[in-house]
């Protein structure tokens, strides 16, 4: 990055903002803050009553489930490993879209990331919270569960699972708590010690005394650098031990090779469709379509279709050689042409067609049809993981009786709450932090977030209001200092 | 005979669960019958709550003289004396060697292993028929689900169907030992796989890692047993831990106190060898009593899927035209 650039936005940072500027944060606050300390809409208050019951009827399923045994969520000896695990592969996996995609866009200085980084980090958040919850209705004793770093084996796969889980666990409330820090002082300044004091108090702690200066900015920036680069192998790490559980085994169909990048893939691949989803969902439930847009929309949409391609290459890889030879092929032959045919052909239709589909034909390349291929390819991803954990599981190792999976009501009422917690956590979460990374959309400016200047975009904004050309014109954002092709010169945390 | 690893670790080669005194062979050469046998034979709200151990055991001796299998252990208690005079070498554990609770639980007992069990399953005799699953649910109390001792039917290269009854194979090198995160399976001094079930935690990577199938779990609260005035051990897992995963126990109780296991006992054929790799002897419920090492030769034995290196310890002798390793997996499907 060059001096002047760092000298300009130096600048911009101590002589104050312009009058563009100015009106851009205005509405940034407004935005996310009025969510958090505003008055919750009936809507909202609805919403959270019933997603909480569907969790509690959730955790009521749990505790029938821990007093009538494991065989009540269908599970037996031919089919030990079902749906819970998928749950947690799922979950952890969702979880990964989220934190890589915001790691990867800070990394490269895409500026248009900043309305989209506090959703992506809270979704990443709540849903690894979940996916590791989702580890005790695994269980048969999930009471015993203390024992896994007490009585530690190094040589079982899940003891680094655990150790993996915990770890990227804890980065993920680092990744999402460091961006918070400079919000949390913003929304200080806006409530006002006297509206509430208790939280006054907790931001005020949380936000460890940011006043917003160069030194502290530099901190924040390296430290989120160097978060931002741990969070990517460390994301790998997890879902290539979470495959490994599954690879180490001597089972045909799970022992394969190409399992730990398969899993990172998914991950990554079904992690960017829920990130589209919940930005869809939040932009709309939260008044978020201004900082918001199809752009953003269509950009992650690529990135998806991108990682749907890499996934689609992967399981062919996965099926192909195996199948082709017909050594062990009884699972692939049920995954394709068998019992388990109607889910595999589902994830291809439902998670690789359509989603590329949508992509590519330009008429279906906007909010809705981006949003429609995410939430097929989240269920078809799910879907998948049932496809890739059932038939090695109930394939006869000896003899060819083959066993069965059969969904209990126990089972499904579980999933379903594992569901529901993900908007109800997101709901529950913005309610006490603001849903827009508020201190990095003020720094990327309006152009920088919301619609990279390029020739033709500036062409065609006729809708954007009068001072964000102003803001285009002169000042650092402006189109001197951005690539034609719409990707943004890296902002200032990587000049670090 | 295959070499084993060598471990220093030391622990128990008996069971306290039976008193040694309270199953002694009796004058006319029969052996005592094992609690599980007998427990079975009683109905069980005959059996008194508060009954003491020994009573309770000494009782079923008593009962076990008219019932027990007609010459089990006889033959392996004999061999016994020759082993103990054996020099004490110690090295018959596996590099695993023993973990966990159970290995503190047991080595507060005694005396370097006196037997290294093993199996032969001679399938030439087997005619499926399945009473060696039927005697071991009887004696565990398990579920018609959970076959420890399962009776599989293949088909040979020839197109006839045989039977292949799979208890645990015991491994030496047991997958399912490394893949616990807790240590819950260990392997005993004696060369027995157990399972700990105040350990286990229930994540069923043991399942996933068998590659025989052996492992049962307990998915269900509904299983009704009898009162039992003895406590559950790895040995002898009655009643079963509701979440926790159950497997053939090799009977290893009724091995150390010279009986034969369930399995072998309830076998009408003769087709079920107990043995043990440290005497060098195997016996079956006909009473045939064989060098182990000898008849391992002389019938060609093979272990079950060796490509997987499990060094299993039950070794399979065929009949004709079978192909134990190539038969069992081509699954139809």
């Amino acid at each position: 990055m060059k001096e002047t650039d760092m000298n300009e936005s130096a600048l911009l940072n101590e002589n104050g903002h312009g009058e563009a500027e100015k009106a851009w944060a205005a509405d940034v606050r407004r935005a996310a803050i009025k969510p958090t300390i505003g008055r919750v809409s009936v809507a909202w208050k609805l919403s959270v009553t019933v997603l909480g019951l569907v969790v509690l009827a959730g955790i009521g399923a749990w505790i029938y489930q821990l007093k009538h045994g494991l065989g009540s969520a269908g599970y037996n000896d031919q089919a030990f490993w079902a749906v819970y695990i998928v749950d947690v592969v799922t979950f952890i996996g969702v979880s990964y879209g989220g934190a890589v995609i915001s790691a990867v866009l800070r990394l490269t200085g895409q500026s248009w990331r900043a309305p989209l980084t506090r959703l992506a980090e809270g979704t990443a958040l709540v849903t690894v919270m979940i996916g590791a919850l989702f580890i005790f209705p695994h269980l048969g004793r999930p009471e015993r569960f203390w024992e896994i770093p007490i009585y530690v084996n190094t040589s079982s796969p899940l003891f680094w699972d655990f150790m993996a889980i915990s770890t990227y666990v804890l980065a993920t409330v680092i990744f999402f708590y460091l961006p918070l820090v400079p919000d949390m002082a913003i929304v200080n300044k806006t409530l006002g010690r006297a509206d509430r004091p208790a939280r006054f108090r907790i931001y005020k702690a949380l936000s460890l005394k940011w006043m917003g200066n160069e030194r502290q900015r530099r901190l924040l920036h390296s430290v989120l650098t160097l978060i931002s680069l741990i969070i990517i192998p460390l994301a790998v790490s997890v879902h290539s031990v979470l495959a490994w559980a599954f690879a180490t085994t001597s089972r045909p169909g799970w022992m394969e090779s190409v399992f730990p990048p398969y899993f990172v893939i998914a991950a990554l691949y079904s992690g960017t469709a829920l990130v589209i989803v919940v930005a869809s969902a939040f932009r709309k439930g939260y008044h978020l379509e201004r900082f918001i847009t199809k752009r953003h929309f269509i950009r992650l949409g690529y990135i998806m279709a991108a990682l749907g391609l890499v996934y689609a290459y992967l399981t062919i890889a996965d099926l192909l050689s195996e199948g082709y030879t017909g050594i062990t092929s009884g699972w692939i032959r049920q995954t394709i042409a068998g019992r388990y045919a109607i889910p595999f052909w589902f994830y291809v239709a439902l998670g690789e067609v359509l989603p590329i589909v949508l992509v590519a034909v330009k008429k279906t390349r906007n909010i809705k049809g981006m949003t429609v291929a995410s939430v097929g390819v989240v269920i078809a991803l799910w879907v998948k993981r049932i496809v890739i954990v059932l038939p090695p599981v109930t394939q006869p190792l000896i003899g060819s009786f083959w066993g069965t999976y059969h969904f209990t009501w126990v089972s499904i009422t579980i999933t379903i709450a594992g569901v529901a917690a993900i908007p109800l956590g997101l709901m529950l979460l913005f309610r006490f932090l603001p849903v827009l990374s508020i201190d990095e959309m003020e720094e990327m400016g309006e152009l920088g977030s919301v619609e990279q200047v390029s020739k033709e975009t500036l062409a065609a904004q006729k809708q954007v209001p009068a001072y964000a050309y102003a803001n285009g014109n002169g000042h650092v954002n402006g189109n001197g200092h951005v690539n034609g092709n719409g990707v943004g010169m890296p902002e200032k945390e990587v000049q670090l | 005979m295959r070499k084993l690893s060598k471990s220093k670790k030391q622990a128990s080669d008996g069971l306290d669960l039976i008193p040694a005194e309270s199953c002694a062979v009796p004058a006319d050469g029969q052996a005592c019958s094992i609690m599980p046998a007998a427990l079975a034979e009683e109905p069980a709200d005959k059996v008194e709550k508060d009954l003491s151990r020994r009573r309770f055991l000494g009782m079923f001796g008593a009962v076990a003289g008219a019932t027990a299998v007609l010459g089990t252990g006889v033959e392996l208690l004999s061999y016994r004396a020759y082993a103990q005079g054996l020099p004490k070498t110690n090295n018959w554990t596996g590099s695993s060697g023993m973990t966990g609770s159970g290995a503190a639980d047991m080595a507060s007992t005694q005396a370097p292993p006196t037997h290294q069990w093993a199996m032969v399953i001679d399938l030439s005799m087997c005619n499926g028929c399945g009473s060696c699953t039927a005697a071991c649910q009887k004696a565990h109390y398990l579920t018609p689900d959970q076959t420890w001792m399962k009776v599989f039917e293949l088909t040979d290269t020839t197109g006839q169907t045989y039977h292949l009854p799979r208890p645990c194979m015991q491994c030496e090198n047991p997958p399912c030992l490394h893949v616990c995160p807790v240590h819950a399976t260990f392997r005993q001094e004696q060369g027995v796989v157990l399972v700990n079930q105040d350990r286990c935690i229930g994540c069923r990577m043991c399942m996933a890692a068998c590659p025989y199938e052996a492992r049962y779990f307990n998915w269900n609260s509904d299983v009704k047993y009898p009162p039992i005035p003895v406590e559950a051990t790895p040995e002898f897992p009655v009643p079963q831990r509701l979440g926790t995963v159950g497997k053939c126990t090799f009977c290893v109780g009724n091995l150390n106190h010279g009986l034969l296991s369930e399995c072998a006992a309830g076998c009408q054929m003769g087709a079920i060898y107990n043995g043990d790799l440290k005497t060098d002897v195997a016996v079956n419920s006909a009473g045939t009593t064989v060098k182990l090492s000898k008849f391992l030769d002389d019938n060609n034995a093979v272990t079950f899927k060796p490509e997987q290196n499990t060094h299993p310890r039950v070794w399979y002798i065929l009949g004709h035209g079978q192909n134990l390793n190539a038969d069992a997996s081509t699954a139809k499907s």
